[in-house]
Order: C-alpha cells, then sequence, then structure tokens
C-alpha cells in the first residue's frame, strides 16, 4: 500500500524551476530553435572574444604583400597546401586582396556588425518602447501627435535615407548607425503602443489606479514589463535584420574605409575576385547567413516558449 | 424510488479514468465515474469547478481536446460503448443521439451564418435520417402547414426518407421554424433571418436549445447551460426545459455548479468531487438527507435566498490539486468526519438506502 | 433624505453616461446612460448591497463612487468632502481612505509582481509606514491577517488559488488602513465552498478593522447573508432600498418582486411553477421616458408612459420608486381576473 497523500505535493511544483522545466523541454521538442540559441551565443562569444586573440589593429595593413593563396589562381581546394604555400602564418581561409587572413578578418568583422546592431536595437527599443508607452497611456493630442510624427518616418525609405545622410554627412560608422536606426525605431512604437493600448485596459491597471499609484509608475512599471515579451522577439529578430541592413549598406560602398572590417564590406572587396577567388565573397556571405539566420531562429523560438505561457 | 438496475439507461458511464498530459504534470481528472442517466429522466450532475462534470460530458461524446486520454471504463449508449467508437461513428452519435447545449452560445454559435440557417446546415446532412424524421414532425402537427409541402408529398417523405433538393430544403425550413416556435421564441420567422449577435443571450440560448433538439436526440446534455444568464432569463430557460420535457421524449443531463437550479428541475442528481461521483439520491431524498460529508458540507454552506441565517460554516481547505490527489477518498483531507481508513481506502459507490448511492467509508460495515 | 452624523458616504443625483458621438462634426448618436440619477447614504460600519441584472449600472456606480471615472453630474461626499470633480494631487488622499475590490481576482494583480512587492506598493505611495522594515514588517501582519503564510510573499500570482488570490487582493486593499470598501462581485467567480470562506473573512475583517462595505452582487442569496441594508438596481436607477429582512419579506417594487420569484431555492420541496418575467434584460442606450420598467411590469398602466417615478418612502427605511403601491395593484389584479 503506498504512502497515504493529502494533496498538499503540488504545492512545490510551481515557480521557478516549473518555468525551466517547461523550457527546456520546449528545447528538446524544437532542435532548430535550439541550434538558433546556440548559433546566436556563439556569435556574441565570438564577437567579445574575437580581439583579445586577433588584435584591433590587424586589419590595418600597409603594403602587404599580396597573397590570396588556396592555389593560385586554379582553385584547388586542398587547406593543407593553402597553409604552407603561403608562408609561415597560418591562413586557414587564405587571404583577402589586402594579404589579410580571411578567418581572421572574418572574426573580427563579427564584433563589428553585431556592436551595430544591438547598439542600434537596442537605442529603438528604448526610444520606440517610451514613445510608444507614452502615446497609448495618454492618448489623445500626445498619442496624434506620436503617432503622425512616427508615421512620418515609416514612410522614409531606409536605404536612401542612409544613402543620402552618409554621403551628405560623411562616411563614418556613428553616421551609419544613426541612420538605420531613423529608419528603425517607427516599428517598435507602432509594436509598443498596440501592446499598451489593450494592456492597459485590463483589471490590474484599474486595480492600481484605485490603490492610488500614479501613471508614470503604473505605465513604467507595471504595464511595460508586461509587455515587452513580443518587444523582445521582435528585437532579437532586428538583430539579424540590422545585420543585413548594415552589409547591404556597406556592399554598396557606404564604409569609412575599403579595408574595414565588416562582413559587407569584405563581400564588397571580394567580389571584384568572384571569378579568380570566390571564397573571398563566400566566406563572408556564408558567415552573415549563418549569423542573421541564427537570430531569427532565436527570435522565433523565444515567441513560442513564452508567448503560449502568457496565455495561462 | 427504484435502484438503478430497474429503470431503463438510456447512457451508462462505468469506471471512467482520464488524464490530462499538461506541462506541468500528469492531471488525474477522472477517478473511476460512475453514472447512468435513465430514460426520460433529468439528471442533475452537480460539483465545483474542477470536479469533472465538464470533462465527464465531454468524454462521453468524444470532445476531449489532444492532450487526454481515457485509460479505463466504459460509456456506454444502449448497447453500443461509445469509448472505442470511430470518429465517424462518434460524429453520427452526436447528430441524432446525443445533443449538447454549452454555456456561452456567443463562443459555439457560428457568428457569420445566420440563426436559422445554422440549424437548417444541421438537419441537411444525413437526410436517410432526417427527411423522414423531419417530415413525421410536420405531418404531427396540423398547424404547422405554413403552405410549405402537401400532406401527400410530406407523407412520402416519410415513409421513404426520399426527396428532392428543393423539397428537403423547405422541409428543413419549415421543420427549424416550428422548432424555433417550441422554444418559445417571439416572431420565429425574423428570427430565423438574424445573426447571433442581434440577438439577446436568453434567446441565443433558446437557439442553442432548439439546435439540439431539432435532432429529436435521446440524450440532451445541458453544460452550464444557464450560469452566463442573468437570474431573470435563467428562470426563463428553466421554465423552458420544463415545458418541453412533455413535449420531447429526451432524457437530459443538467450540468451545473448551481444547486438551486438543481433542486429546481431535476429529478435525480448526482455530486461529483475531485474527479469522482460521490453521492447520487432522488432530488428531494438529497437536499433532505444528504448522507456524503461534502454534499452535507456544500449544502450548509451555500448561502440562500430564503433563509435568514447570516453566519454559515464553510468546508475547510480547498479543492485539491489534481496532479497528486489525496490518497484512498480524495475528501479526506477536508472531512470533519475522517477516520483512519480514509486515506487508504478508495470508497466505491454503494446504497445504504434504496435508490440512494454514497462513496463513503462510513457506510461500509 | 437629511445629513446624519454617522453617514460615511452621500450619493446625490449621480449620473454617468457615455454618448457616443459620430461624424467629423462630432453629434452625439446615442447615449448610454449607465447609471442614470443615483441617491443613496451609506452609514458607517454597515454594509450596503447593491443587486441587478447585467446592464443596471452597479459595477459603473462602483467605479464611479471609486472616481476611476469622472461622474457626468452628481455628487459623491465622503465624510464632507465632495471628490465628484476632484483630480489628481487632490483626490490622493481619498484613495487612501476609499478602497476596492474586483470580481476577477486573477486579473487583478499584476502577473508579473510578487505578493510582498504588491502589497507594500499602496505602503510605499501612501508613505504609511516609516520605513522599508517597518513596510515589509506591516505587509507580513496583513498576509496573516487576510489566513495567508508569510513564505507566500514571495509568490506570484499565477501560483495561487482563486480563494487565495481574493484574500491577496484584500491584503492589498487593507494596506493602507481604509474606512470604505467597495466589493465588487468578490466571490461571484469563486467556488461555492470558497465563497463561504471568503464570506466569513470579510465579516471577521469589517468587525476588527470597522470597514464600511458597499457590496455589489447579481447574486442575491449572498446579499441576504451579508447586507444590512440592500439597493436594487435596474437600468441606472436605484428602484428599491431597504433594510435587508424587509426587503425579502416584503418587497414593494415590481422588479424586486420578479426578481425574488427567480430565483430557484436549494430544496425540491420548494419548486415553483416559475412565473419568470417577460422579455430580456435591456440595454441602458436612450432609454425612453417614463417608467423605466414599465415594458416588463405586470402592472403598468398608462400612467406609468406619463411620469417618470421618484423614490418614494414607502415605510421607515424603506424607499420605492414606483407610482404605485404593488399589494393595491396585486389585489385588483386578482379581483379584476377572478
Amino acid at each position: 500500500m503506498s504512502q497515504p497523500t493529502d494533496g498538499k505535493q503540488g504545492e512545490a511544483d510551481y515557480g521557478r524551476r516549473a518555468d525551466i522545466r517547461h523550457i527546456l523541454s520546449q528545447m528538446r521538442q524544437n532542435p532548430i530553435v535550439l541550434a538558433g540559441a546556440v548559433i546566436s551565443a556563439i556569435s556574441v562569444l565570438v564577437a567579445l572574444f574575437s580581439w583579445v586573440f586577433i588584435g584591433p589593429s590587424y586589419w590595418i595593413q600597409l603594403d602587404p604583400p599580396l597573397k590570396l593563396c588556396w592555389n593560385n589562381a586554379v582553385i584547388d581546394w586542398h587547406i593543407q597546401n593553402a597553409i604552407t604555400s603561403c608562408g609561415s602564418t597560418v591562413f586557414p581561409l587564405g587571404t583577402d586582396n589586402y594579404g589579410r587572413g580571411l578567418l581572421q578578418m572574418i572574426l573580427i568583422s563579427i564584433p563589428v556588425d553585431l556592436q551595430i546592431a544591438f547598439e542600434v536595437v537596442a537605442s529603438a527599443v528604448v526610444i520606440g518602447t517610451v514613445l510608444g508607452g507614452v502615446a497609448a497611456y495618454l492618448g489623445g493630442v500626445v498619442d496624434e501627435v506620436i503617432l503622425r510624427v512616427t508615421d512620418i518616418f515609416l514612410a522614409v525609405p531606409g536605404i536612401l535615407l542612409a544613402i543620402v545622410l552618409m554621403v551628405i554627412l560623411g562616411r563614418t560608422i556613428p553616421i551609419l548607425t544613426i541612420s538605420v536606426l531613423i529608419t528603425w525605431w517607427p516599428f517598435y512604437v507602432r509594436l509598443a503602443r498596440s501592446q499598451v493600448l489593450s494592456e492597459k485596459e485590463k483589471l490590474y491597471v484599474e486595480r492600481l489606479r484605485a490603490t492610488g499609484v500614479g501613471g508614470s509608475r503604473i505605465l513604467f512599471r507595471h504595464i511595460i514589463p508586461n509587455t515587452i515579451y513580443p518587444v523582445l522577439v521582435q528585437a532579437t529578430l532586428d538583430i539579424g535584420a540590422v545585420i543585413l541592413t548594415v552589409s547591404a549598406l556597406m556592399f554598396i560602398g557606404l564604409t569609412p574605409d575599403p579595408k574595414y572590417p565588416e562582413l559587407g564590406n569584405l563581400a564588397k572587396q571580394g567580389i571584384q575576385y568572384i571569378f579568380t577567388a570566390p571564397w573571398l565573397i563566400v566566406f563572408p556571405g556564408l558567415t552573415l547567413l549563418i549569423i542573421s539566420v541564427g537570430f531569427n531562429l532565436l527570435g522565433d523560438g523565444i515567441r513560442d516558449v513564452f508567448d503560449p505561457r502568457l496565455r495561462r | 424510488m427504484s435502484s438503478i438496475a430497474d429503470a431503463v439507461q438510456i447512457l451508462r458511464v462505468k469506471g471512467l479514468k482520464v488524464t490530462f498530459h499538461t506541462y506541468a504534470g500528469d492531471v488525474k481528472a477522472l477517478d473511476g465515474v460512475e453514472l447512468a442517466v435513465r430514460k426520460g429522466e433529468i439528471l442533475g450532475l452537480v460539483g465545483e469547478s474542477g470536479c469533472g462534470k465538464s470533462v465527464t460530458s465531454l468524454s462521453i461524446v468524444g470532445l476531449l481536446p489532444p492532450n487526454a486520454k481515457v485509460d479505463d471504463g466504459e460509456v456506454l449508449l444502449g448497447e453500443t460503448n461509445l469509448l472505442g467508437m470511430s470518429k465517424e461513428g462518434l460524429r453520427k452519435v452526436r447528430l441524432s443521439d446525443i445533443a449538447m447545449v454549452f454555456q456561452d452560445p456567443m463562443t459555439y454559435l457560428n457568428p457569420v451564418l445566420t440563426v436559422g440557417s445554422q440549424i437548417q446546415e444541421v438537419l441537411e446532412q444525413e437526410p436517410d435520417i432526417f427527411v423522414p424524421l423531419m417530415a413525421k414532425s410536420m405531418l404531427e402537427d396540423a398547424q404547422t402547414q405554413e403552405g410549405a409541402l402537401p400532406k401527400m408529398k410530406l407523407e412520402e417523405m416519410a415513409a421513404t426518407g426520399r426527396a428532392g433538393r428543393k423539397d428537403r430544403r423547405t422541409l428543413a425550413r419549415a421543420y427549424v421554424l416550428k422548432m424555433l416556435r417550441e422554444v418559445r421564441l417571439p416572431e420565429p420567422e425574423r428570427i430565423f433571418k438574424l445573426y447571433p449577435f442581434e440577438l439577446s443571450g436568453g434567446m441565443r440560448q433558446r437557439a442553442m436549445i432548439a439546435m439540439a433538439l431539432v435532432r429529436r436526440p435521446k440524450l440532451l446534455i445541458a453544460d452550464e447551460m444557464t450560469t452566463a444568464l442573468d437570474v431573470t432569463v435563467q428562470a426563463q430557460i428553466l421554465q423552458l426545459l420544463k415545458e418541453l420535457r412533455t413535449e420531447i421524449d429526451a432524457s437530459v443531463l443538467l450540468i451545473t455548479h448551481d444547486l438551486g437550479v438543481v433542486a429546481e428541475v431535476c429529478d435525480r442528481v448526482a455530486v461529483m468531487y475531485a474527479g469522482n461521483v460521490v453521492e447520487v439520491a432522488d432530488a428531494e431524498d438529497l437536499f433532505a438527507d444528504p448522507l456524503h460529508p461534502y454534499t452535507q458540507g456544500l449544502l450548509a454552506s451555500v448561502p440562500r435566498v430564503d433563509s435568514e441565517v447570516r453566519e454559515r460554516p464553510s468546508i475547510s481547505g480547498s479543492v485539491p490539486n489534481l496532479i497528486y490527489p489525496p490518497s484512498g477518498c480524495r475528501f479526506h483531507p477536508r472531512c470533519p468526519k475522517a477516520f483512519e481508513k480514509c486515506p487508504q481506502t478508495k470508497p466505491l459507490l454503494i446504497e445504504p438506502k434504496p435508490g440512494h448511492l454514497v462513496a463513503c467509508l462510513l457506510f461500509e460495515k | 433624505m437629511t445629513a446624519m452624523a454617522d453617514e460615511i458616504l452621500r450619493i446625490e443625483g449621480l449620473v454617468k453616461w457615455y454618448p457616443k458621438k459620430s461624424g467629423f462634426y462630432p453629434r452625439k448618436v446615442s447615449n448610454l446612460q449607465a447609471v442614470d440619477g443615483v441617491s443613496l447614504s451609506v452609514k458607517k460600519g454597515e454594509t450596503l448591497g447593491v443587486v441587478g441584472e447585467s446592464g443596471c449600472g452597479k459595477t459603473t456606480l462602483a467605479r464611479t463612487v471609486m472616481r476611476l471615472t469622472e461622474p457626468t453630474k452628481g455628487s459623491i461626499v465622503f465624510e464632507g468632502t465632495d471628490i465628484a470633480k476632484l483630480r489628481g494631487r487632490k483626490l490622493r488622499p481619498f484613495r487612501r481612505r476609499m478602497q476596492m475590490v474586483f470580481q476577477d481576482p486573477y486579473a487583478s494583480l499584476d502577473p508579473r509582481q510578487n505578493v510582498r512587492s504588491a502589497i507594500m506598493e499602496p505602503i510605499r505611495i501612501h508613505r504609511v509606514a516609516k520605513s522599508s522594515q517597518e513596510a515589509q514588517m506591516m505587509a507580513a501582519d496583513l498576509i496573516e491577517e487576510v489566513g495567508l503564510n508569510p513564505d507566500h510573499l514571495s509568490r506570484f500570482p499565477h501560483e495561487f488559488s482563486g480563494g487565495q488570490r481574493q484574500r491577496i487582493a484584500l491584503a492589498i486593499a487593507l494596506a493602507v488602513s481604509p474606512e470604505f470598501m467597495v466589493l465588487d462581485e468578490p466571490t461571484s467567480s469563486l467556488d461555492v465552498s470558497v465563497q463561504a470562506q471568503t464570506l466569513s473573512l470579510l465579516r471577521r475583517l469589517q468587525r476588527d478593522r470597522s470597514l464600511t462595505y458597499m457590496f455589489i452582487s447579481h447574486n442575491l442569496a449572498v446579499i441576504r447573508e451579508v447586507c444590512d441594508r440592500v439597493a436594487v438596481m435596474y437600468l441606472g436607477r436605484v428602484v428599491e432600498v431597504a433594510p435587508t429582512s424587509v426587503l425579502f419579506n416584503n418587497p414593494k417594487h415590481p422588479y424586486t418582486v420578479a426578481l425574488l420569484s427567480s430565483i430557484p431555492v436549494p430544496d425540491p420541496s420548494k419548486r415553483k411553477e416559475l412565473v419568470p418575467l417577460a422579455g430580456d434584460v435591456p440595454s441602458p442606450v436612450d432609454i425612453p421616458a417614463g417608467c423605466r420598467f414599465r415594458a416588463r411590469c405586470a402592472f403598468s398602466t398608462s400612467k406609468c408612459a406619463d411620469v417618470s417615478p421618484q423614490l418614494v418612502q414607502v415605510e421607515k427605511d424603506h424607499w420605492v420608486e414606483c407610482l404605485y403601491d404593488i399589494d393595491f395593484m396585486a389585489k385588483t389584479k386578482s379581483e379584476l381576473s377572478a
């Protein structure tokens, strides 16, 4: 006969441990999400630590001997030969047209791309959430004004604006970041606004008002933390999208320096040699693909794991 | 006062065990439910939320969600076990034998179809069954000819079950109007053309009842049918139910948490707690002499309009989490009369008084 | 009605309309008259019940009294001050003295806020405690006062049952030691066995803290058990007010009579041939003139369409809004049909 139970055993089954178990079980069921999470994690790690190993000024080469490797101009994909035939330094992916190791260049480009992407996305999230939240909560004239301004910025075509701004103001990374940001934040205003609009009708908001809690506290301490998940999902997805956008802009020539370590820029240099040394564009392009897909999958995964549970 | 074995049973649920698999664990929702609905009676199934009454009704008609698994038991409609049936077989059962009315008609009616056409849609399936049914019903009622179809044609339909498409449509429409009148909806022709959102709550519920009764089912399951209605509208629906009893030859399984509703319309009552049926009796007997401590506690704690009592006793504790249900008798942690055997042995339904069943160790010798 | 010394709240002619405007030059298209002229007085320490079906305006009345919305017309005098038109900073001190508990205990709690933080928030905002430590101690005391354990303080709303969540909502409301509480259907979404526990907790809290309650419900059985006086609402107006036993034993308004006789009782021997009220519960949009109950009233006359009745005192503490005396009308009707 088993031990008598009184029904209280379930009390420990809520809270953090059950949540973590749920997340892990979701990951087990969905290996694609897991792949996305892993890729994103690796990208971030690389971004954080690659400059430790390769050195931040690696990309500034002064009159280097042109090597290109991976066997002359004829394509021959034996890596051992590349190593031996390219001299004493190790160039696993050969060199680019400036004689710098391609693998090394990719590794120090990743932090640049990720940094710009995080800056753009983080700023867009903050600006968008504040503006959208205030617009939704206050309503009336404030809402109208913010909406119209947002609409104006939404109407501006992103790439054109970036081109114009960079041509006028100069081709620097900060200007690039800002011009991408300008076209990015309106989406977050819209997203945050619709989230706050529906959340502020909820009963606990009314209860907080009845308790005497002030408007800004309700908005920033209660409503926004509850509506942040869709914004986070969108932000994660956008990291991939911003990296692609920035690379595209660099690819069409809006770079501060042709030697700048950035994946799009590497591709731009590599495309000149596409028939003789195709790896110069294939590897940067592949890296771009993997990173953006990784963040995309991670964003989808966050949505799958968290959203249905929110409806609990 | 006859015992279960005597009367003809339309539906018999035996030892039904259902488990829900959720990410938090396995919810042992039903733990061997025993239930029987006799022909022509209104059986009330009463219990609080989480007791399993809705799960029982969904199990009967095969509408459980995908994460639910029937571990054991039988659901016998006549001689057939509904639990083993194929999807197609169950669909036919839901079409002509068992009909359900739910709590919130707004979510169960199609918002983009008019009320009349939704009900008509039901009847346009299985013409072999429905055409004779409708024709016979129209013939019975001399008044409701409505210039729809001549008598001879109706007789032919009733006999052969065959009819041209146009005739079937006309017949179905006339029949639906007849049903709308039977559920006491004013101006049936106008209601026929309205959409669900254009009706009030009470009218929508009547429309759902009409949709259920058009197929002349053997059993009507009403799952919290009046819970969402205002009390004056609820009174109308309960009155309707009482009036329809004599006209429609169906048995009713009335599921509710409201003891007043049960006392008002039911012949017999089954009380459920935490996945088990703990007491079954005729309505008068249950309210006058409740045997199970849960029933006693429930009746003592529920506020009543006709009583001046202002401080009522309450059942201590709360409804158990069915992922870790109490062992033995699931009520023992809250029972004022529990003794040593209670956590160890699960009580089965026995009959200490004729016609009155209890699942409690106090009554086992 | 003259002001009484032991009166904590007095509502006079309270009106809350929701007009719907349409068109470029906004013209009023329709008017939702949620609360359409309510006058009530609440005595200190009593429990006033407000009962009615959907659309009667009881929830709007609760929200307007709590100043969650501004009334269209009328006054709300709380302990001598009219708070109907007050806003913002001036209203803040009253928020400490009047609190509300809502129908859906889960929805009324922020799902991301643990219990301790939720209880300490009003304490902090209204500066009831002198230090963070004192606030924490108060939170622990409050949680025990409502019948839960201190180790529930670090948990989140979704970890509790319905009855427990309602207790948490009560603890939050009591944190600032209010004098007056509006309870909007506090037990309607709870199980029957939990309802009794919650009601006895409410009773105990009222005794211990000398609270005054406005108890809103559609469930007349609960009202009878809990309230000292009852106001029956229909389509935005109070149609009858009386002490509880008087209302239930001797109702005077035809709606109250119909309401009471519609309620099924848990006793099969009292099974009645229900004479349900005809028609549906109407919507409070563009209410026609005259008595608003006349369409469904068994005793209405032509006069009922022309004259809008006002609350009239029929006996001590018993007010009815009807042009006629129901006992007289019922007798006349049965004589006529005999």
